[in-house]
């Protein structure tokens, strides 16, 4: 099989580049593409990409493949290649470190903003403190999010203003802890997320959606965040 | 760097309302006007003089007028600071985008002033 792989090591190159390359598939089973990588780097062991658990729970390995993003360790071979070829790049919209290994400081420093942690000022429990089982429920489709950058590095309103927009993947945290019944600071984390960027940037074209590896629904979240913002300010 | 500055209501939920409430106006008033010239196919000057000069037509002329302007504004700096910003256009991005936020700001209030003269003036 063809692959594209993106090129780019800044100690020796002057520019990127996409660099052709043959990989040899076994008969009869699908590879996922982390395979594929792996074989490449058989070949070629200068080929630089992020990798840990190998089965989508780390979100080490977010890239783009043909076109989408996505966890190289659980997409298979068979369902992204197109017309027997395999483009693989960065996670788009983030600096590039070398070859497919993105800098996410930026998403980082966004997923911090949102302050990912309970608060709540009342003395605690002597054991600890209790959600019923709705209240539980509505954590659902929010804490699964495993932070692998792919949905905020698909976003163009996270690509134009990386430092204003928190971006899908921090807004699904928001409202993960918007949404928790032990949390106290829910006036608080909405002043926070009131401008014109942090949350409102999001114009709902579900890109994070489309590529989200979880199948979770950062718009959905955006929109809860808004209904709240706007109880919280009419 | 890209700013909150020039954002005439520094807040994101305003702009959100004013965005769909003034939808809804433009929305209201298109209905308006083309249900008019639907339901009287054939109009002369002085059907759409007495039409669009009553006092009722007036202020809801004025009104959309007002809510076209809020809107085209908040699209247009939305706009501006998404594309308008280091990554096309470099050190000199702010001057750009101010550029072109001024421009905006004077074609709009051209055409409000336009439109209120053409509304109430004789």
């Amino acid at each position: 099989m063809q692959v594209s792989v993106y090129r780019y090591n800044p100690d020796t190159d002057e520019a990127p580049e996409m660099r052709e390359m043959t990989v040899r598939l076994p008969e009869g089973r699908d590879l996922m593409v982390l395979d594929v990588l792996e074989l490449l780097k058989v070949e070629d062991p200068s080929l630089s990409y992020r990798r840990s658990c190998r089965e989508g729970v780390c979100g080490s390995d977010g890239i783009n493949m043909n076109g989408k993003n996505g966890l190289a360790c659980i997409t298979p071979v068979s369902e992204i290649v197109r017309r027997g070829k395999l483009v693989l790049r960065p996670l788009p919209g983030l600096p590039v470190i070398r070859d497919l290994v993105v800098d996410m400081s930026q998403f980082y420093r966004q997923y911090e903003k949102i302050d990912p942690f309970l608060q709540n000022d009342s003395p605690p429990p002597a054991q600890e403190r209790l959600q019923s089982i709705e209240e539980r429920e509505k954590l659902d489709g929010l804490y699964e999010c495993i932070l692998c950058a792919c949905c905020s590095s698909a976003c163009p309103s996270f690509w134009w203003n990386p430092d204003k927009f928190i971006g899908p993947a921090g807004l699904l945290q928001a409202y993960r802890f918007l949404a928790d019944s032990r949390d106290t600071a829910t006036a608080e984390r909405l002043a926070k997320l009131e401008d014109p960027f942090s949350v409102f940037r999001c114009r709902g074209i579900m890109n994070c959606v489309s590529v989200c590896p979880k199948g979770l629904n950062p718009t959905r979240a955006i929109g809860k965040i808004r209904s709240l913002l706007l109880q919280q300010g009419t | 760097m890209v700013t909150n500055v020039t954002s005439l209501t520094r807040s994101g939920l305003l702009d959100f309302l004013v965005q769909r409430v003034s939808a809804v106006i433009i929305g209201l008033y298109a209905l308006c006007v083309v249900g008019f010239f639907l339901a009287n196919p054939a109009l002369g000057h002085a059907d759409l003089v007495g039409y669009f000069g009553s006092t009722s037509m007036k202020l809801f002329s004025t009104v959309t007028v007002i809510a076209t302007v809020g809107h085209a504004w908040i699209g247009m700096w939305t706009i501006g600071t998404d594309y308008i910003g280091p990554h096309y256009f470099g050190r000199h991005a702010t001057a750009y985008r101010f550029t072109y936020q001024s421009g905006c700001l004077l074609v709009l209030f051209v055409y409000a002033v336009w439109a209120l003269t053409l509304f109430w003036g004789r």
